[in-house]
């Protein structure tokens, strides 16, 4: 790894960086590109974050869809987990909650490729400080 | 793609459940199918919408509106309106009060201002182990900012103007702090970040650790900068092992980059970090304590002064912040002491974590700007009390705080407010407590943690606390009388003033707090031997109602001590001397017949 030597190095890798997410955010190819963020605290690991993450990795493997499946820290919504937010491109992000192994199963057939939602939707409800 | 065109997204909260949200999700979803929409528009039912007030709550995607005090016969004409002509429904949206303007959209609504995350900001958004995510999101910005162009004086007077006060509990001004630990002259100094998080039911230091462990990295950074250190110890609990993990994985890739070593960002800045484990003592939270602990001493506090910022880790000086404290700071510098000081209150800027727990419907991390309300946190954000039970009180501060109740759940929340109130913010637990929580009882589990984590170097922590779980103890079985309440109190009193840290001179507290609020538990617990919450085990009673007893033996089949006895077919009855009291027999009979006096 390269080290960064300077404030301006920080800024310019910052841009490339950005560039790269919102590269991730808005694809050219809206269908495909997802990302699923799971959350995997303690409390998220704990009630069974990393098997339903990766059931998400092989399900995307064996059904060829194009999305990022990356782990997060905890969301906050302790009594919901484990919780998936999942963004696909064009639409808000939505956070599932209480996602087991079947319901990771159902949140791809219903959502991720049909569009359509599951139960156990967690409204988000607070404010990041990039809208301040 | 998908055909399915629209969401509507119907709230399923306690609140809005309460004011008909089934009966409209069972309308939408009846209306939908005459009208043959089914393959184009899907109701769901969500989790609380945190807006209970105004509820019930009905959203629309993608158009996002959000629609408030939706009645079941509105129903239709959203349908009518929203979904086939494409027109909103204004009189259903949201009113602001004040501008009486309606709001379509939720995002524009004040209510989503209850939470406001700073803290938190990346939590649950980047990659915890990807260093690059975090820079993305303006990660070592502040530090570079901070290195390239600011003193360390100048960035000491941000952080005094923004008014930050310590998160770990004390509330001590955070930049007061640091100036403290600069004007100390010393060849070597330490910052040290404390994630000894020990009170029960507190995990947003964890939380934040294990959701953005760079964030702390770069504010203790800042802070070896403007206190003129170059070395930063992490004092973390070792049971703790995911945040461990992945503040390694963190320091790791921030030396790699150059973000920590020799020569940051080619200022000629030295500073690396360091982990030290602890084994879980809750005393070693005590900066004291904390330091003896890192230097591998016995974890005991010792007297102060000498402060930490004179003499502390190998008898340099030493800075000490929380975690939640240092996750603040980068936000801070980068949009200004103002910006931070314009959420919150007269004396307590910026936001509060809590970790709401206990009965409570929606246990989590919340984060919330200081001066919202109890009210707001525990029955909007919490969404209510577990199972339509009655809110009875909320401790907060953990062991060290005390109980807040009813008459307090509009006073604003910060630091001063909530020793005014007899408690305190401590680290920010809250554990919210229904009716059938039994308040002696309370006490009494906190006490028994104090007992188990004092260090034993002062009687009064040491003895007093003893002796005060054992006068609970007595009270709750009944085998107290009057005399021993003024005991309760009067040692409560002599261990508060005696003690020599902040463990002992906190510890009681709940008994102190329970006593003023719920005075006439313990008369009931003392006079009528009497647990109104049916919590004290030697206070209540399981007997058999004669008249609903059939005789069907199901009880005495299931009582683990055979305490029942009776002839088949007719009435049984319980031997109070034999049962423990654990319930299996009221849990098993189909009469109602067991009952508890």
């Amino acid at each position: 790894m390269e080290k960064i030597r300077s404030l301006a190095d920080l800024k310019k890798m910052q841009e490339s960086l950005r560039a790269q997410i919102d590269l991730r955010e808005q694809s050219n190819d809206p269908d495909k590109r997802i990302q699923v963020k799971v959350a995997m605290a303690t409390c998220g690991i704990a009630s069974g974050a990393k098997e339903v993450m990766e059931v998400f990795i092989d399900e995307f493997t064996k059904r060829n869809i194009d999305a990022v499946v990356t782990q997060t820290g905890c969301m906050g919504y302790c009594y919901a987990e484990p919780t998936v937010e999942i963004t696909k491109p064009g639409n808000e992000p939505i956070t599932f909650g209480y996602v087991d192994v079947k319901k990771a199963i159902k949140i791809i057939d219903k959502y991720v490729l049909n569009n359509e939602l599951v139960d156990g939707i967690i409204p988000v409800n607070y404010e990041t400080i990039d809208n301040k | 793609m998908a055909k399915i065109k629209y969401h509507m997204l119907v709230c399923g909260g306690t609140g809005c459940h309460a004011s008909k949200s089934e009966e409209i999700l069972r309308n939408f979803q009846d209306l939908i199918k005459m009208k043959g929409l089914e393959t184009e528009v899907q109701v769901i039912k969500t989790g609380c919408f945190g807006f209970c007030e105004k509820g019930p709550i009905v959203k629309m995607m993608p158009d996002n509106t959000f629609y408030t005090q939706v009645k079941p016969e509105d129903c239709a004409e959203i349908l009518e309106e929203h979904i086939i002509k494409g027109r909103r429904v204004n009189r259903l949206l949201y009113q602001d009060p004040v501008t009486k303007e309606y709001k379509s959209d939720s995002k524009h609504m004040g209510f989503y201002k209850k939470q406001i995350r700073i803290a938190l900001r990346n939590c649950g958004f980047i990659n915890p182990e990807n260093i690059d995510e975090y820079i993305a999101r303006d990660g070592y910005q502040a530090l570079g900012k901070v290195l390239t162009g600011l003193t360390p004086e100048a960035t000491i007077e941000i952080l005094k103007k923004s008014g930050l006060r310590g998160r770990g509990g004390g509330g001590f001004p955070t930049g007061l702090k640091w100036e403290i630990t600069r004007a100390v002259k010393a060849g070597q100094k330490y910052v040290v970040c404390n994630a000894d998080e020990g009170d029960p039911g507190a995990f947003m230091d964890r939380s934040v650790l294990e959701g953005d462990p760079h964030t702390v990295l770069e504010a203790m950074a800042i802070n070896g900068y403007c206190t003129g250190a170059d070395k930063g110890v992490i004092y973390i609990r070792a049971e703790y092992p995911l945040a461990v993990e992945r503040l390694k994985i963190a320091m790791k890739q921030a030396r790699e980059y150059g973000l920590l070593g020799n020569d940051i960002l080619g200022t000629g800045f030295n500073f690396d970090i360091e982990i030290r484990y602890g084994a879980g003592a809750f005393v070693c939270g005590e900066e004291t304590a904390l330091i003896h602990s890192m230097e591998g001493l016995r974890g005991e506090p010792t007297v102060k002064p000498p402060f930490p910022s004179e003499s502390g880790f190998l008898g340099k000086p030493t800075n000490v912040n929380n975690v939640e404290t240092y996750a603040n700071i980068p936000a801070i510098i980068l949009k200004g002491a103002d910006w931070f000081a314009s959420i919150g209150t007269a004396k307590s800027k910026g936001t509060k974590v809590f970790a709401l727990a206990g009965k409570i419907n929606n246990v989590g991390l919340i984060e919330v700007p200081m001066g919202i309300t109890l009210r707001e946190v525990i029955f909007e954000i919490g969404g209510g009390i577990k199972n339509d039970r009655k809110f009875k009180a909320v401790q907060t501060g953990g062991p060290s705080g005390g109980m807040l109740t009813e008459k307090d759940l509009d006073t604003p929340i910060d630091y001063d407010n909530l020793i005014a109130a007899g408690s305190m913010m401590g680290s920010g637990g809250m554990i919210v407590m229904d009716e059938d929580d039994c308040m002696v009882g309370m006490a009494k589990f906190y006490l028994e943690f104090t007992v188990e984590e004092s260090c034993g170097k002062c009687s009064p922590c040491r003895i007093g606390n003893k002796r005060l779980f054992e006068l609970l103890e007595k009270v709750t079985q009944g085998h107290a009388v009057m005399e021993d309440l003024d005991k309760l109190r009067n040692l409560s009193h002599v261990i508060k003033d005696t003690s020599l840290c902040g463990l002992g001179q906190t510890s009681p507290n709940p008994v102190l707090s329970s006593m003023d609020n719920f005075y006439h538990e313990y008369l009931e617990h003392v006079n009528d031997k009497k647990c109104r919450a049916g919590n004290c085990k030697s206070l209540m009673q399981y007997v058999i109602n004669a008249e609903n007893c059939i005789g069907c033996t199901l009880c005495a089949r299931n009582c683990p001590v055979d305490a029942i006895v009776g002839e088949r077919k007719q009435a049984h009855v319980i031997d109070q001397d034999k049962c423990i009291k654990c319930g299996a027999c009221m849990e098993k009979c189909k009469f109602n017949a067991i009952f508890i006096k």
